[in-house]
């Protein structure tokens, strides 16, 4: 029952981003860019109100998906899950960037029993049997997020930028890992593998718990779907765009929540 | 007509001799509990940031299996420009950390690792990370080759002490 809570907590922090503006889900790697082949990064995984101050639920690792420079996936050492985050520890040992992301994809449902609001997250096959046959108002929903982060060996590139396809992602005209204050990085957002023209797109720079106000930076993107943000302050800068539409894959949605979160590294010049 | 001739000598004589470069680098002393040598890199860049020529590379060498290498990515500047495409050592380039203390380099014109740059305007960058300490980066902008014997210099404040650069035509 506590697990079915849990998991409903994160769908709406998942899916609502901008309404409940006080739960972010983040994934954050001790450091981005490393310099030998023996290197490990450790890595940390949540949801929380301020951004990389794990004080809420952890994230799920069993959605986790690593994918080396190579394009072969890989998984996480010494997993980790604990009250406030979810933490493992990741060797890197090819050069190149490493994907690392928490891909979440399910069905939402929100109904009413005996005048008591409900809500389920959980997969197609399992909707017809969770919710009650007297159930009224049911509403579902079908999401799709990618929460990630990038880390890179040597030169950054490879296989694991290559976007799946499916839901929201990121394409690098910057390198994720190639941040520097005062210089404009330029990303592309996709939707199924197309560019995704006119979304808005919002970067908060992760200390918010040292700072009064979040200072989200705002901006939109092109026709191409493409964006840049120019940081003026080194950090680590939570990234997330998301959209609605109707391309579900189940009848029973109407509607689809796509959402995308990026956790990237910006280094001082 | 007499007192050109001398000068006019020193035009003919400077092809002769390979155009060099000097350089000083001072490592200060500091005074702290915890004290690592830093890691240093000396390059020199275009006017677009390119790299046209590593210098030095001064990191911990000896450590068993490379291990070294793994703090190389805090001289964050060189790493991003050049440090990251290199296979580490890199031949009569890197070498082994410096004490503190003025440390003399000198490069030739022609010869590795300067090699042949081509005129124009370039930086001198000097980037030091130290272990438990800071991170410094000093830059001297010089146009090569020189005309004349040029003295130019950059004072570091925490991590790198007086930097001179003599270039000679």
């Amino acid at each position: 029952m506590k697990h079915v809570f849990v998991r409903a907590a994160l769908a709406a922090a998942l899916i609502l981003p901008f309404a409940a503006q006080a739960h972010k889900m983040w994934i954050v790697p001790s450091t981005t860019v490393v310099s030998s082949d023996d290197a490990w990064v450790t890595v940390d995984a949540a949801v929380s109100n301020d951004l990389y101050y794990p004080d809420h639920f952890p994230a799920q690792l069993d959605q986790l998906v690593i994918t080396a420079p190579d394009g072969t996936q890989v998984k996480p050492e010494n997993p980790w899950t604990g009250k406030y985050r979810s933490a493992f520890d990741l060797p890197v040992p090819q050069k190149g960037t490493y994907r690392i992301a928490l891909v979440n994809q399910g069905l939402f449902a929100n109904y009413e029993v005996d005048g008591q609001k409900k809500r389920w997250r959980g997969s197609a096959a399992d909707l017809k049997t969770a919710i009650p046959a007297n159930a009224k108002d049911v509403k579902v929903s079908e999401m799709a997020s990618r929460v990630e982060t990038f880390v890179t060996q040597g030169k950054p590139g490879g296989a694991a930028l290559k976007p799946t396809g499916k839901g929201l992602e990121l394409v690098p005209v910057t390198q994720p890992n190639d941040l520097v204050t005062g210089e404009k990085a330029t990303f592309q957002l996709l939707l199924d593998g197309k560019p995704a023209g006119n979304l808005k797109v919002t970067a908060i720079d992760g200390a918010t718990r040292y700072r009064n106000a979040q200072d989200e930076m705002d901006t939109q993107t092109d026709k191409d779907g493409k964006f840049s943000f120019t940081f003026a302050t080194p950090g680590m800068y939570w990234v997330n765009a998301s959209t609605e539409d109707d391309k579900t894959s189940t009848k029973e949605a109407k509607q689809r929540r796509v959402a995308y979160t990026a956790t990237l590294e910006v280094l001082p010049q | 007509m007499r007192r050109m001739l001398p000068l006019a000598l020193c035009f003919l004589a400077a092809p002769v001799a390979a155009a060099d470069m000097n350089l000083t680098v001072e490592i200060p002393t500091l005074k702290v509990a915890e004290y690592h040598r830093p890691y240093v890199a000396v390059w020199v860049e275009r006017e677009d940031h390119t790299v046209a020529a590593n210098l030095a590379v001064w990191y911990d060498v000896k450590k068993a299996s490379g291990e070294g290498t793994k703090w190389l990515k805090d001289m964050r500047q060189w790493w991003r420009r050049s440090g990251r495409d290199q296979t580490m050592p890199i031949d009569g380039v890197s070498g082994a950390t410096r004490p503190a203390g003025q440390h003399q380099l000198r490069f030739t014109d022609g010869k590795p690792p300067l090699g042949t740059l081509a005129p124009g305007h370039y930086e001198l960058i000097v980037e030091a990370a130290r272990e438990v300490g800071g991170h410094e980066t000093q830059r001297i902008a010089f146009d090569w080759p020189a005309k004349a014997p040029v003295h130019l210099s950059a004072k570091g404040t925490d991590e790198l002490g007086q930097i001179t650069l003599d270039l000679n035509p």
